[in-house]
This record gives structure tokens, sequence and C-alpha cells, in this order.
């Protein structure tokens, strides 16, 4: 058979176990833990590093190893929002009901990654700009970040009808996503007290190697947290939307017979 | 390794810990709220299959 196929066959099995509730539940069970693995492994290496073997900065001093929480929170408030945007689209689209269950369940792990990035920001222009706050370009897009996030939360438990307010809810995440590109290019379109792109830049990063491990390995750790919650909360809104099919009741029905085995 | 140096971070303790300490807090917040809420999914739904079942006997 061409590769192609072999591929396409792959990918369409694979879209359709995801987009029934129960596939998904099973295959949830096995990623939650590979990504709360990794989580763990490569931010624990990544704090290690960041905190005791980078050395400090010759302008900031050890001010600067905010970077390594600021940097990932602010690369996730973007990354889960695109998510969102996406599984959004993919729910009105093509009437997934999974990818609603995941739009809705990135959305207060955004929202919170979105405020740590505002908070720590803030934390560092005090000693580094000599305030909290100012109204510029980059500060402000992400503080509307943050309340496209709350609006998309919102708007979810507005409705009684979960239909309704899925559709809704995908709808202001689709539209909202023109603030992504407007975020990432704030610095260069306006002038900011915020500095450049360091490490998505034309002509790579700019930063020394001992710095850049520590930063793209808590980037990285964090992203695969994101996915460890994701599935956590999708699993409990499957069940939760699920309490009166069948094998949601034998599962559960099955969980309490073996934790009562696991008492006595 | 010097360790009040250490948590000393050149003078910006308060920065670091902070932020670092919000990060810990908002993982730490998020895996905890979703432990919760599902336990508490697990515990209604027995509960309806136990309501079920006595409607059942009866």
């Amino acid at each position: 058979m061409n590769p192609l196929t072999l591929i396409w066959n792959f990918l369409s099995r694979t879209y359709h176990r995801l987009g029934s509730p129960r596939e998904f539940y099973q295959i949830s069970r096995y990623t939650t833990p590979v990504f709360g693995f990794l989580f763990l492994s490569l931010s624990i290496a990544g704090s290690y590093l960041g905190l005791f073997v980078a050395p400090a900065d010759y302008q900031q001093g050890d001010s600067y190893r905010i970077i390594f929480v600021h940097v990932p929170a602010a690369w996730l408030s973007l990354f889960i929002y695109v998510v969102m945007a996406c599984a959004g689209a993919i729910g009105l689209i093509w009437r997934m009901k999974m990818a609603f269950v995941v739009a809705i369940c990135s959305a207060p792990i955004g929202a919170a990654f979105t405020a740590l990035a505002l908070i720590t920001g803030s934390i560092w222009g005090k000693p580094i700009w000599g305030t909290w706050w100012v109204w510029d370009a980059r500060l402000t897009s992400e503080l509307i970040l943050l309340f496209l996030y709350f609006g998309v939360m919102a708007l979810y438990y507005a409705f009684e009808e979960r239909r309704t307010a899925e559709r809704a809810m995908a709808l202001l995440a689709v539209v909202g996503v023109v603030i992504v590109p407007i975020i990432h290019y704030s610095v260069e379109w306006w002038s900011s007290l915020h500095q450049g792109a360091t490490v998505f830049r034309e002509g790579g990063p700019a930063m020394p190697p001992s710095m850049l491990t520590p930063l793209l390995l808590m980037a990285l750790g964090l992203t695969f947290f994101y996915g460890y919650a994701l599935f956590l909360r999708a699993q409990n809104m499957v069940l939760s939307n699920e309490r009166k099919s069948q094998w949601v009741r034998e599962l559960i029905e099955q969980s309490t017979i073996d934790k009562n085995k696991g008492e006595s | 390794m010097n360790w009040p140096e250490f948590f000393d971070m050149g003078g910006y303790a308060f920065h670091v810990w902070t932020s670092w300490g919000l990060t810990l807090a908002v993982i730490l917040w998020i895996f905890i709220s979703s432990k919760v809420s599902n336990a508490k999914i697990r515990r209604d739904i027995q509960r309806q299959l136990n309501r079920d079942k006595k409607v059942d006997n009866s």
C-alpha cells in the first residue's frame, strides 16, 4: 500500500478514536502518566540548571532568573490559546464533541498561566524598569488575552443548554485568536519597555547555552504539564457529560469495587 | 555551596522567590482542583447508581 494512504488511514482512525468520549477516556489513561512524568523530569532538571548552574546576568544580576518561569508562562498563555481556538474551530466545523471538551478544559489553565505571566512580569519589571506596570502594547495586549480567557469561560457557563454553550464559547475562542500575533509582534510594532524576542527571532536565540537550556527545559516541561492537566480535566468533563451512559456506570461501579477491596 | 547567599539571590530574593513560588502555586492549584473535582464527580455518579439500585429493588 502507498505510504500516504497508510498515514491517512492512521490519522483518520486516531481522529475518530479521539472523537469518541469513551475512546478518549481510554487513551487519556495512558497519556496522563506519560505527560506527568515528562513534566516532572524536565521541570526539575530545568529548575536545577536555572537556579544553581546558570550564571548571573552581567546587567541584571540574579533578578533575571525570573525569566525561567516568566517566559514559559507567557509562551503557554499563547500556546494554550491557539490550541483552544483550533479545538473550537474543529468542534464548530466537524461537530466533534471532544474538541469542545478540549477547548473548554484549556481555558482555565490558559487563564492561570496568563495571570502568572502578567504577575511575574510585573515583579520583574519593578527592579529593572522601576515600575510594576506600564500601559504599553505588550502588557496591554497580554491583559486583553486574560480577559478573552475569562470571556470564553463566562460564555460557556452562561448557557443552560450545553450545545449552545459549546458553540458560543468556541466562536469567541476562534475570533479572539487574532490577539496572538498582536501579542507576539507587539514589541516590534510599537515601542515598549518590554525587550524584544530572545528565543524565536531571526538569527537564532540571543542567549548563551547555559541560560537557554534551562529556559527551554522549563518551557517544554510546563507545556507537558498543560497536556497533563488538560487530560485530567477532560476526563472529568467526559465522566460528567456521559454520566448516563452504560460505560461510565460500569467504570464507576468497578472502581468502587476495587477501592472497597483495597480497604478491606 | 553557600546557602544564605543562594537564598539572597544577589539582593533580589523577594522578586525571584515570589515569582517561582507563584508558579509552583499555580501548578499545585491546577493539579489539586482537577483531582478534587474528579473525586466529586465519581462520588456523585456512585450516589446516583446507589439510588437507581434502590428504585429497582423496591
